[in-house]
């Protein structure tokens, strides 16, 4: 297992370092001066030279990256140019209601999309299975953003049960984490249900149910459990759809989180602030990912030995 | 299958099955994804026909009819200009699809040209070309797309560049996948051994292998790609007033919740109805196309 750890943290350092790479590179990607960019639009031609010799892009571009990636190493991620905090501030503060709106809607999709899975795995061909696929192709489809308007419209505006948008309670969260867990349900309804009915087929499914297992047992011993393995893998890179998908929802509620930070700052051209965040995005991403080819080692021996 | 069991009697002769017809064979009994083929039809036709049939000029604004519900004279409704929401549904439908459809062909050409050259040489440029691909797909959901806005500026060109981009490596890997299968077959061995140049081993013999999958992800791939292209537009990265795109109209009705839910209901509903309409096509084509696919 340790070699399996080991071999897997390994692949994570080149992808990590061509994410770093593809980060450093942005700024100088963008068309016109990165001196200017960063001093902005009313700087004297002294500031931008400050700012250059500043961001060290007067040296040769090599030991820009170098000095970058040790900056990174210590979490100095520049100044943003709208504010002028430190980028790391303004992540650490939207940091928290990003990730629990991300736990929060994988709770719901978790619980939803295995639960309605499992249902139409087990009645098959029934009125359930059918209720539950046309929920799950609806939910890849429904545009989040319209789905969480429409949610405001009916409980925020007319019934007045639940807060249009902003951050604290737990009735905050609702509509968000619903909004955003959603589309994700309905992939792991799909996929669950797939899984469930290739396991059920198994030869020693049909052993146990022959040799008298109580049907509970057969479907929540024998299959669920089996089925649920490459469920785990799914659950892992779905955690990226919501990272994605969370700039859109907390646009739509107000949420004082990394997503919104973002698109204000791509309206505002705050390019520190920019790299910082894809960076980050792709960072959790990537050891999203890892955390999950683990725990898969752990559950399925035979991943480990490949 | 049951067309292998021989008839009592022989045949006098039999029709020979082309690889269309046994996919039309099998497509024509799929109830769900013939209706949504229609359904995107006639919105194809729809947004093509624009200029013919929608009702009202879509930019046109008329004071005298600010955010009126839906009635017999405005079919659903009127927004903060007075201007016929109808008809710019029908309006916005000739840039969703067209963002749809310009950003999946060149992902795909591009994916689909990468894929089969990685897994074709394979060895080192293989393993460069894949790393690559896992680094794009690093960057999750909406953000490779959002990164290339931000790169490039807002506007609807540069979001098809940027949904484009995104479908690259979702293509890539599919097909490398198949070129890796398809390498070994008898048919593909043959054709090398006789001297056919690696140019044509690529794309004549292989690359038309490689369709049926390909074809059912594009299909699946404009519905996420008109749903993205609804999203950037919608928080203001993608089409910009006054350009009748479903989500930019969506966003402007944001204000009005409660008051004018027409202007936010119908141009979501469009975005739903198309997205939801490539999704199960889609499945039906990966029914009837790829059998390993099937559950």
């Amino acid at each position: 297992m340790l070699e399996y750890v080991f071999r897997r943290l390994a692949g994570t350092v080149p992808v990590l370092l061509a994410v770093s790479l593809f980060v450093f590179a942005f700024v100088h990607l963008l068309p016109g001066d990165p001196a200017r960019m960063v001093a902005g639009p009313e700087a004297s031609l002294e500031q931008v030279e400050r700012t250059r010799a500043e961001l060290w892009l007067d040296q040769p571009i090599w030991s820009q990256y170098v000095r970058y990636l040790d900056q990174m190493a210590h979490f100095e991620l520049g100044r943003s140019i709208k504010t002028h905090e430190p980028v790391s501030k303004l992540i650490g503060e939207r940091f928290m209601p990003t990730l629990w709106l991300t736990v929060w809607s994988m709770v719901w999709a978790v619980v939803a999309g295995i639960g309605l899975g499992v249902l139409s795995g087990v009645r098959r061909g029934g009125w359930e299975d059918r209720a539950a696929m046309i929920f799950a192709i609806s939910g890849i489809s429904f545009p989040s953003f319209w789905l969480g308007l429409m949610m405001i419209d009916l409980f925020s505006v007319r019934l007045g049960w639940l807060p249009t948008g902003g951050y604290g309670s737990w009735q905050h969260f609702v509509m968000p984490a619903f909004t955003l867990g959603s589309a994700v349900a309905a992939v792991m309804a799909r996929f669950t249900r797939s899984a469930f009915v290739e396991v059920a087929a198994e030869d020693y499914v049909r052993t146990a149910r022959s040799k008298g297992v109580t049907e509970r047992a057969v479907i929540w011993t024998h299959t669920v459990r089996n089925a649920l393995i490459p469920v785990i893998t799914l659950t892992g890179l779905q955690f990226g759809f919501l990272l994605g998908g969370a700039i859109v929802v907390e646009t739509v509620f107000a949420w004082p989180g990394l997503g919104r930070l973002l698109i204000d700052s791509v309206s505002f051209r705050d390019y520190p602030v920019i790299q910082a965040e894809i960076l980050l995005f792709a960072l959790e991403f990537v050891l999203i990912n890892l955390m999950v080819d683990l725990l898969y080692g752990l559950v399925n021996p035979e991943i480990r030995l490949k | 299958m049951s067309a292998t069991t021989a008839p009592a009697v022989p045949a006098t002769h039999t029709a020979i099955r082309t690889p269309f017809g046994e996919f039309w064979r099998r497509f024509r009994t799929k109830r769900v994804a013939l209706v949504s083929l229609g359904v995107i039809v006639v919105l194809v036709l729809a947004a093509a026909l624009a200029p013919w049939i929608a009702p009202y000029d879509q930019a046109t604004p008329d004071y005298d009819a600010l955010l009126e519900g839906p009635s017999w004279v405005h079919w659903a409704g009127t927004d903060t200009y007075g201007r016929d929401i109808f008809s710019r549904m029908i309006w916005g439908g000739q840039v969703s699809l067209t963002v749809g459809f310009l950003s999946v062909v060149l992902g795909c050409v591009v994916g689909v040209a990468l894929g089969i050259i990685s897994g074709f040489f394979g060895g080192w440029l293989d393993g460069l070309l894949m790393r690559i691909m896992d680094v794009m797909l690093a960057f999750p959901g909406i953000l490779p797309a959002i990164a290339v806005v931000a790169l490039l500026g807002p506007g609807i060109v540069n979001v098809i560049y940027a949904i484009a981009l995104s479908a690259v490596p979702v293509f890539a890997r599919l097909v490398r996948g198949t070129t890796l299968a398809l390498k070994q077959t008898l048919y593909v061995q043959a054709s090398r051994s006789i001297g056919v140049s690696r140019t044509k081993l690529m794309f004549v013999h292989i690359l038309p292998g490689t369709m049926p999958a390909v074809i059912v992800y594009a299909s699946l791939r404009m519905g996420t790609s008109i749903l993205t292209a609804a999203a950037l537009s919608f928080i203001g990265l993608g089409a910009q007033p006054p350009s009748p795109e479903w989500g930019a109209m969506l966003s402007d009705g944001r204000s009005y919740l409660g008051v004018a839910d027409h202007v936010t209901i119908f141009p979501g509903m469009a975005i739903l109805i198309t997205v939801l309409a490539f999704n199960l096509l889609g499945d039906g084509l990966r029914d009837a196309l790829d059998q390993k696919l099937r559950t």
